[in-house]
C-alpha cells in the first residue's frame, strides 16, 4: 500500500525539534490525526460524527457574534433579535445559521447515535465512549433548552413554562425546585439573564468539554466499522492494522466530501427555508412574550417532541415526567442491555433487525405524534409507541441474547 | 455511496415534505383565500407602502423598520419617500412609529393595536389578507363591525371608505350530540365603497405584500445569495470527490 | 511520463485546487461575519448629523454637543479672539494644517480653521490620547497665554483655531468634523459642505 507521507507529522528539525522537545505537537498529530488507523471499510454513516464537529464550531462562531449583538433582558430581548435580523450587517445570515445549526445539530447527533446501534458501537470496549457520548446529548439538550427562551418569543417563554413545570411534578422539592430553576416566582428577565449565562458559557464548556474526552477515548480504543469487528486483531509487520487507513489523508478527503454535501443542504435551508415551515422557527415566536396569552398549540421544537410526546402519553403528572427523563437516559445503559455476541448489524438474526427497525419507526411516530394536539386517536398512538419505544430497550436482553447470530469475517468487507 | 445518495434524497424530500405540509399557526378561518403577494413586484410593494401609511401607521407602529430600507429596498429615493410615506417629519433613519401613542390607542380600543413589523411571519400572509376582507356589521360591537377571521377583533373597519360594508351569511345547524355549528356562508353588500371587490382585494393584496416585505427585508436578497452560495459548494464538491478518488487510489 | 507521476501531478493539482477552494470559501464566509462589527443601521441611525442653532450664542460663548458619541466644541469667536490667532502661530506645531491633511475638511484648511471665520467647529478630543480638552479662554500676557484649549491629561496647549502648540504631547491640530451651514444661524455637524 503507497501511503502519501503527510507533510504534517514529519519531523523537520529547527522549530518542529524545539516544539516537540516542550510540547508533544508531533505526537499528538500522529496519534489523531497522521498515525490513527480508522477501517477502510466506513460507509457514509461515519460521517455524523465529524458533521457533528462542523456543526459545534458552527454554533460556536455563530454564537460569538451573536453575544455581540443579544440583550438578555425581558425588555430588550425581543428586539434585540430583531435588531440583528434587521440593522446588523449580516446579521440575519449569522442568526439563521445559529437557528439552523441548533434544529441541524440535533439531525446529526440523532443519525450519529443511530449509526452506533446499527454497529454496536457502544459495545465493549467503547462502552465509555457511548457514555459521554449520551452525557454531550443530555448537555446538548439543555443547551438548545436553554438558547430556544433566549429570543423571549411567545414560545420561547411559553415552551419554557411547560417544561420548567415538569420539573414541579418531583414530590416535596418540585414546586421549591421550580422556583429555584427560574429564579423567580415566575419565568422573568431573571430567568433569562441566567439561561443566558448557562447557554453561552456554562453549556458550551461543558460541550466542548465533552466532545474532547469523547475524541480521545475514541482514540485510545479506536474506532468501529460497519463489520464490527476489532482491525487491531490483523496488524502488518508495521503494527498497523492491516485493515486501517490513517485518518488523514484518507479519512479527512472522504469526510471534506461529506462535509460539503451536508453544508449544501444546511445552505440550502439557511438561504431557502430558515423557518423550515415553522419547525425550525416556530411562527408563534416572531410575537413578543406576552405574559397574559399562551399560544393556541404549544409545542416544544422538533427535537424534543419524541420525548414530550412520551410525557403527554401518561395520564399522571409525576409518572409522566419520570417516563419522560427514563426514556431520556434509557440509551445511556444500551452497552448492557445488548447481550448479542456480534456488534454489528450485518451479522444479527431478524429479531434485531424487527427491533432496530421498529424503534425507528417508534422514534418518528412520537417525534411527530409530540407535534400534534394531544387528543383524541393521537393520545392512543402515543400510549402504543410509548410502550414500543421502552419494550425496545427493556427487552433488549432477552432478543438479543436469543437472535441467531452469523459468523464473522475475520477481515474486514471491502469492495473497494 | 448510492447509500449515502439515498440518504440525502431523503433528507432533502423530508425538508420539501415539511415545507410544505406546515402552514402558519392558527385554526382553520372561513375566510382562507390565497394571498397571491409577490414580493418580487417592486411597483406592489411601493403601493402596499403607500396603503400602509394612509391607514394603518396611525394606529400600527412597525417599530423595527426604518424608512431608510424601505427606501432602498422599494427603490425610493429620499425625496419620494419624504414626500409620499413620512408625514410627521421622521428622519429617513428612523423607525415607523404609529402617530397615535399607544397608551391612549389602549384606552380607545381595549388594548394597544399590535406593531406590524412581524406580524406576516407569526400570522402568515394569507391571514392578514383574508383579515382585512373580512369586516362584517355586527351591531352588538362597539365598533359595529366584526371580523370572520379573527373574531371579536377590537380593530374597527378602517377601509369602509374603499369597501363599504358587508354583512355575514352564516347558518346554523344542530348536531347529533346536540352542539351548534356555525357555518359561514358568505357576504352581502349592504352599502358599495369607493372600490369594487377587485380593487379592493388588489388593494388589501399590495397592503399585505408591503407587510410581508417588512416582515423580512432581506428575504428577496438571502434566496439570490443562496444561489450562488449553492454553487460555489457544488464547485467545491466536484474538486473535493475528485481528489477523495484519487487519494483512495492507495486503498487496495 | 509514467503513469505514476500522472498520477502524482494529478493528486497535486488537484490538492492544491480543493485547498485553494477552501480558503476561498473561507474567506468569503469570514466577509459578513467581520462585517457585522461594522456600526449597525441604529449606530448610524444614532450616528446622524447633528443641528446646532446658533441664533442665541453670544460672541465669547462655546456649546457642546455630541455628535456620534464624540465631543464637539462649536466656539463663536470674538474679533479679538480672531485677531490674535496670527500672532500665535510662530508657536505651533502646524500653523497652515497641512500635515495632516485629514484632520479637516477641504472648507475647513484655511488660517482660521472654520467655514465662517467667525464660528470654530472642533472635536473636543486631544489628539494625543482622547482626553477631552478645556477650555481657556482668558489672556494671560504673562504666561505667554493667548487663550485656547489645554488638555487636562497631559498638558498638550491648543490655540483658538484648535491648532496644537509646539513642545507639547499632542503631535497634531484638533480634528474639525464634517460640518455645513444650513442657515446662517443653524450648522448641521456631520454632513459636508455642499450635501444636501
Amino acid at each position: 500500500m503507497a501511503r502519501i507521507e503527510s507533510e504534517v507529522g514529519k519531523p523537520q528539525g529547527g522549530l518542529m525539534k524545539w516544539i516537540d522537545d516542550r510540547f508533544p505537537f508531533t505526537k499528538t498529530m500522529e496519534h489523531h490525526v497522521t498515525k490513527y488507523y480508522a477501517s477502510k471499510n466506513f460507509n457514509w454513516w461515519y460521517i455524523f460524527g465529524v458533521l457533528a464537529f462542523v456543526v459545534l464550531a458552527i454554533q460556536l462562531i455563530t454564537g460569538i457574534f451573536l453575544t455581540m449583538n443579544y440583550k438578555p433582558s425581558a425588555t430588550d430581548a425581543f428586539a434585540s433579535v430583531e435588531y440583528i435580523m434587521r440593522d446588523v450587517e449580516w446579521g440575519w445570515l449569522i442568526r439563521y445559521m445559529h437557528s439552523t445549526g441548533a434544529s441541524f445539530f440535533f439531525v446529526v447527533v440523532y443519525l450519529h447515535m443511530f449509526r452506533a446501534m446499527l454497529y454496536g458501537s457502544y459495545k465493549k470496549p467503547r462502552e465509555l465512549i457511548w457514555i459521554i457520548g449520551m452525557l454531550i446529548f443530555l448537555v446538548l439538550m439543555a443547551e438548545a433548552f436553554a438558547g430556544y427562551l433566549l429570543p423571549w418569543g411567545q414560545m420561547s417563554y411559553w415552551g419554557a413554562q411547560v417544561i420548567i413545570s415538569l420539573f414541579g411534578a418531583i414530590p416535596v422539592i418540585g414546586d421549591g425546585l421550580v422556583e429555584f430553576i427560574k429564579g423567580d416566582y415566575s419565568i422573568s428577565d431573571i430567568t433569562l439573564n441566567r439561561f443566558f449565562a448557562l447557554h453561552v458559557i456554562v453549556l458550551p464548556l461543558a460541550l466542548i468539554g465533552l466532545v474532547f474526552v469523547h475524541i480521545v477515548a475514541l482514540h485510545e480504543v479506536g474506532s468501529n466499522n460497519p463489520d464490527g469487528i476489532e482491525i487491531k486483531e490483523n496488524k502488518g509487520p508495521d503494527g498497523v492494522p492491516l485493515d486501517g487507513i490513517a485518518f488523514h489523508p484518507y479519512h479527512t478527503s472522504k469526510d471534506l466530501v461529506g462535509i460539503i454535501v451536508f453544508l449544501m443542504i444546511f445552505s440550502a435551508v439557511v438561504f431557502f427555508a430558515p423557518e423550515m415551515g415553522g419547525y425550525f422557527l416556530e411562527h408563534a415566536n416572531f410575537e413578543k412574550a406576552n405574559v397574559t396569552a399562551t399560544p393556541e398549540h404549544i409545542a416544544p421544537v422538533w427535537y424534543f417532541t419524541p420525548y414530550y410526546a412520551i410525557l403527554r402519553a401518561v395520564p399522571d403528572k409525576f409518572w409522566g415526567f419520570v417516563l419522560f427523563a427514563i426514556s431520556v437516559i434509557l440509551p445511556l445503559f444500551l452497552p448492557w442491555l445488548d447481550r448479542s455476541r456480534v456488534r454489528s448489524i450485518r451479522y444479527r438474526g431478524w429479531m434485531y433487525k424487527s427491533a432496530l427497525t421498529m424503534f425507528v419507526i417508534t422514534f418518528f411516530m412520537l417525534l411527530w405524534l409530540g407535534l400534534q394536539p394531544a387528543e383524541g386517536l393521537y393520545v392512543v398512538l402515543a400510549r402504543i409507541f410509548s410502550v414500543l419505544y421502552f419494550a425496545f430497550f427493556l427487552l433488549m436482553p432477552y432478543y438479543t441474547s436469543r437472535d441467531k447470530t452469523k459468523p464473522l469475517p475475520d477481515r474486514v468487507v471491502y469492495h473497494g | 455511496m448510492d447509500k449515502f445518495k439515498k440518504f440525502a434524497g431523503l433528507v432533502v424530500l423530508g425538508a420539501c415534505f415539511a415545507t410544505s405540509s406546515a402552514s402558519a399557526a392558527g385554526g382553520a378561518s372561513p375566510l382562507a383565500d390565497p394571498s397571491k403577494i409577490d414580493l418580487d413586484n417592486i411597483a406592489s410593494l411601493q403601493r402596499g407602502a403607500r396603503n400602509y401609511m394612509n391607514y394603518c401607521s396611525g394606529c400600527h407602529s412597525a417599530e423595527y423598520v426604518r424608512f431608510s430600507t424601505i427606501g432602498k429596498m422599494l427603490e425610493l429615493s429620499e425625496e419620494q419617500l419624504v414626500d409620499n410615506l413620512m408625514f410627521n417629519a421622521e428622519k429617513t433613519f428612523e423607525t415607523i412609529n404609529a402617530a397615535m401613542p399607544s397608551e391612549a390607542a389602549a384606552r380607545w380600543f381595549g388594548q394597544p393595536p399590535p406593531d406590524l413589523s412581524l406580524m406576516a411571519r407569526a400570522k402568515g400572509a394569507d391571514h392578514i389578507y383574508n383579515f382585512l376582507r373580512g369586516f362584517y356589521v355586527d351591531p352588538d360591537s362597539p365598533t359595529g363591525v366584526d371580523n370572520v377571521v379573527l373574531a371579536g377583533t377590537s380593530m374597527p373597519h378602517v377601509l369602509w371608505e374603499l369597501q363599504g360594508f358587508q354583512e355575514a351569511k352564516f347558518e346554523s345547524h344542530e348536531n347529533e350530540d346536540g352542539s351548534v355549528t356555525t357555518e359561514f356562508k358568505g357576504f352581502e353588500t349592504l352599502s358599495a365603497g369607493t372600490m369594487d371587490a377587485e380593487a379592493y382585494d388588489d388593494f388589501v393584496r399590495d397592503t399585505t405584500n408591503f407587510l410581508a416585505f417588512i416582515a423580512e427585508p432581506i428575504r428577496q436578497d438571502r434566496r439570490k445569495l443562496g444561489v450562488w452560495v449553492l454553487i460555489f459548494l457544488l464547485f467545491f464538491l466536484v474538486l473535493a470527490t475528485q481528489l477523495k478518488k484519487e487519494i483512495w487510489k492507495d486503498v487496495k | 511520463m509514467t503513469e505514476d507521476d500522472l498520477d502524482r501531478n494529478r493528486r497535486h493539482f488537484l490538492s492544491v485546487a480543493t485547498a485553494a477552494t477552501g480558503v476561498v470559501g473561507v474567506a468569503m464566509v469570514a466577509v459578513p461575519f467581520l462585517s457585522s462589527l461594522k456600526p449597525s443601521a441604529r449606530a448610524q441611525a444614532l450616528g446622524a448629523p447633528v443641528e446646532v442653532p446658533l441664533a442665541s450664542m453670544q460672541p465669547g460663548e462655546m456649546v457642546r454637543v455630541i455628535w456620534r458619541g464624540k465631543l464637539v466644541f462649536v466656539l463663536r469667536r470674538t474679533e479679538d479672539m480672531l485677531s490674535r490667532l496670527a500672532g500665535v502661530e510662530d508657536d505651533l506645531r502646524d500653523p497652515d494644517s497641512t500635515e495632516y491633511a485629514d484632520h479637516q475638511p477641504d472648507y475647513a484648511a484655511n488660517a482660521t480653521r472654520s467655514v465662517k471665520p467667525e464660528y470654530l467647529v472642533v472635536e473636543g478630543s486631544c489628539t494625543h490620547l482622547g482626553c477631552a480638552p478645556l477650555e481657556d479662554f482668558e489672556v494671560r500676557p504673562a504666561e505667554g497665554w493667548e487663550g485656547g484649549f489645554f488638555c487636562p491629561c497631559h498638558g498638550s496647549k491648543f490655540d483658538l483655531a484648535g491648532r496644537v502648540y509646539k513642545g507639547v504631547p499632542a503631535p497634531s491640530n484638533l480634528r474639525v468634523p464634517p460640518h455645513r451651514f444650513v442657515r446662517d444661524d443653524l450648522i448641521l455637524i456631520g454632513q459636508d459642505m455642499g450635501a444636501a
